[in-house]
């Protein structure tokens, strides 16, 4: 799978302009809404995305965020025929709300990671689940690897440094050091994983990783477990879910692993590293630096990072571009048609 | 005792004492020479003359020992004029602690029959490293949200706005000498369509190649400046090159200041005639222009971008390496070919 070399629709045999054509010729052409199929839009009432618009003319979306009807009523009312669901960015998608929904069997949800859908409630019921890796994971790699750069070289730092007049002064800066073959561990090589590892190859670097399962077609050099990983490379970049499993999977033990000179990055979900825990080693110098575009509790980012130098905060926003989310409304479109065309597409979770 | 036989071994049939060695003579101490520390330097088959710790004047100093010196170790702080050369007839070589040879004299060199050396491709790797983070930087503006967060913007004002996707963005890049060839790999990597402007088309690479860095620039939606400065480069990246590169266009420097016409691109990234720009270098170092202090969009990078402790052990290596060939009549490592 190589994803981003043609178009996602072309892809799918799905020619964007018909998409469009579709769009405006909305209300003439176009089946009423009882030929539609219905999708039911799950979303915290301030999340918006174009998705309605673009969805519309192709299916019958039921909205209970924009009914004056409390969510578990219009579910009750409306919803007890859904088949599919949408499940918008991170909207907590509980068991009691799926237990509302008997018909489901199809959920796409808009977001990399699903820790905010109860999971084990889908797999009891045999519901499909598909996320938007693929749409995201290019521009969430791209993302890993300059904030590693970053941390490495000091770009951030640097940029302040000069901002705040002190290169005129100093006529110095201290150096950041090498990334070319530095050893770089990924925790998590699903499809943003991969993309890191690609892209770090072309630097120079030397990639491991530790997954739940080994993957037998990759070269990268597998470790059963995180820290392993941590004490064999000199970087980590955390690019896993967040499960049970996984949550403060970076914990003490890795953190010493991983060392004075160690670098992390983490651009899969903040509950992954034992936050307070971090910090405390960034101030006090035992591991070298940080690259956060997730955290604990956002948008809260704990103030002793504001005075580090070694460390480059994201405000949670790796896998975003509008070309990205352009990608996303387009793979949504696709894994629905394929559901209802009783074509159920290859990519599950 | 030891230290006679050490020097019989190493230097062949003759005895030197350290004051006999043949001098290099150093106006001004290299960055590198500073961050790594003299030690480094030092060998058995050559003695740094250090002018900066002299107190007579140049002049007389340089008169004073013209005679020894027989090579000269240069940077950008202290560069080698033909008036220099003219003082020093015993010079046969200059080693410079950098990749850019703007600061000597080449022509002069060339005439008097004195070979240069550069850092070769030491600084490459980092350079690209720093030239490609640049790059993502300005366009998925990574340092302007680390700002927004250390300001507690991300709290008070939500999310800040999106960057733009690197897949398929055509990067032209001005030069493909050693850092600008790292630099291209690098971005295959990324999806990128890699495009070039250089003194001479390289035929055996397939990047598309123009001969006029405004035709680049139309083709490009970034470009990557990472030539030398000479004659020719100088002001190359003016109004009409950024004109062409567009209001949606990003620029990264890690060359020379110079190459860029500065006062223009600090308007045109005022005005929003381009989209960004990621600059390690400026013209009067380190004087920044402080309208670009008040800009989001731009990366600002105290010209560190090729320097790193492992680059400069490299260099220092490199040196060293030039300087002990060049007085044991062996082949120079790193010969700059061209004037």
């Amino acid at each position: 799978m190589i994803p981003g070399t043609k178009n996602n629709m072309e892809r799918n045999n799905i020619n964007p302009q018909d998409l469009t054509m579709a769009s405006d010729a909305n209300q003439e052409c176009f089946p009423s809404n009882d030929d539609l199929p219905t999708v039911l839009l799950h979303r915290l009432p301030s999340f918006n995305s174009p998705l309605k618009e673009i969805l519309q003319p192709h299916f019958h979306l039921l909205d209970p965020a924009d009914s004056p009807e409390p969510a578990s009523s219009f579910l009750s009312s409306h919803a007890k025929s859904v088949r599919a669901l949408i499940c918008l960015y991170n909207t907590p998608l509980s068991a009691e709300t799926l237990r509302l929904l008997p018909s489901l069997e199809f959920i796409v949800a808009t977001s990399a990671g699903v820790d905010h859908i109860d999971l084990e409630e889908c797999r009891g019921r045999g519901i499909i689940m598909t996320n938007a890796s693929k749409a995201f994971a290019e521009d969430a790699a791209d993302y890993a690897v300059a904030l590693l750069i970053d941390v490495c070289r000091r770009i951030s730092t640097a940029d302040r440094y000069v901002r705040a007049g002190l290169w005129q002064v100093n006529r110095d800066y201290p150096l950041g050091f090498k990334l070319g073959r530095k050893r770089v561990g990924i925790v998590g090589l699903g499809r943003i994983g991969f993309e890191v590892g690609k892209r770090l190859e072309a630097f120079g670097c030397s990639i491991a990783y530790n997954s739940r399962q080994k993957k037998p077609s990759v070269s990268f050099s597998y470790h059963a477990n995180v820290v392993d990983l941590a004490k064999d490379n000199d970087a980590l970049i955390l690019c896993c879910p967040l499960t049970e499993q996984t949550h403060h999977i970076i914990n003490r033990e890795v953190l010493e692993a991983l060392g004075k000179e160690g670098v992390i990055i983490n651009v899969g979900r903040g509950a992954l590293i034992d936050e307070k825990l971090l910090v405390k080693f960034l101030s006090r110098g035992d591991i070298a630096g940080a690259g956060l575009d997730v955290f604990e509790n956002e948008p809260d980012v704990p103030r002793e990072v504001f005075e580090l130098d070694n460390v480059v905060l994201s405000p949670h926003r790796a896998i975003f571009t509008p070309e990205s989310l352009e990608a996303l409304n387009e793979l949504v479109f696709t894994n629905l048609k394929a559901f209802f065309s009783n074509k159920a597409s290859a990519i599950g979770l | 005792m030891a230290d006679q036989e050490e020097e019989q071994d190493n230097t062949g049939d003759q005895n030197h004492k350290p004051q006999d060695l043949p001098q290099v003579l150093v106006l001004k101490p290299p960055p590198v020479l500073s961050v790594i520390g003299e030690e480094s330097f030092l060998s058995n088959k050559y003695q740094f003359l250090k002018a900066w710790e002299s107190p007579l004047p140049l002049h007389q100093f340089l008169t004073a020992h013209a005679g020894s010196i027989q090579a000269i170790l240069c940077s950008g702080a202290a560069p080698v004029t033909d008036d220099l050369l003219q003082l020093l007839p015993s010079v046969r070589l200059v080693v410079t602690a950098s990749a850019g040879t703007n600061h000597i004299d080449l022509e002069a060199c060339h005439r008097r029959g004195i070979s240069v050396t550069n850092a070769g491709n030491v600084f490459s790797d980092d350079g690209a490293d720093a030239a490609v983070g640049l790059l993502i930087d300005v366009l998925r503006k990574i340092t302007a949200s680390d700002r927004y967060v250390r300001q507690g913007l991300w709290v008070s004002e939500g999310d800040y706005p999106l960057g733009s996707k690197l897949r398929g963005k055509r990067v032209g890049t001005v030069g493909l000498g050693g850092i600008g060839l790292e630099i291209a790999k690098r971005l295959e990597a990324f999806g990128c369509n890699v495009l070039y402007t250089s003194r001479k088309k390289k035929t055996f690479l397939s990047y598309p190649f123009y001969s006029y860095v405004c035709q680049l620039s139309a083709h490009s939606d970034a470009l990557i400046i990472c030539c030398a400065l000479t004659d020719q480069t100088r002001h190359m990246i003016d109004k009409d090159v950024f004109s062409a590169l567009g209001k949606e266009g990003v620029i990264v420097n890690v060359g020379r200041g110079a190459i860029v016409d500065e006062k223009e691109m600090v308007r045109c990234l005022v005005h929003g005639e381009i989209a960004g720009a990621g600059l390690d270098v400026f013209e009067n170092e380190p004087d920044v222009p402080k309208e670009l202090f008040e800009l989001d969009n731009v990366v600002l990078s105290p010209h560190r971008a090729v320097f790193t402790p492992e680059s400069f052990m490299a260099l220092c290596e490199l040196v060293v390496g030039n300087l002990e060939a060049f007085f044991s009549n062996k082949p120079l490592l790193s010969p700059v070919m061209d004037v």
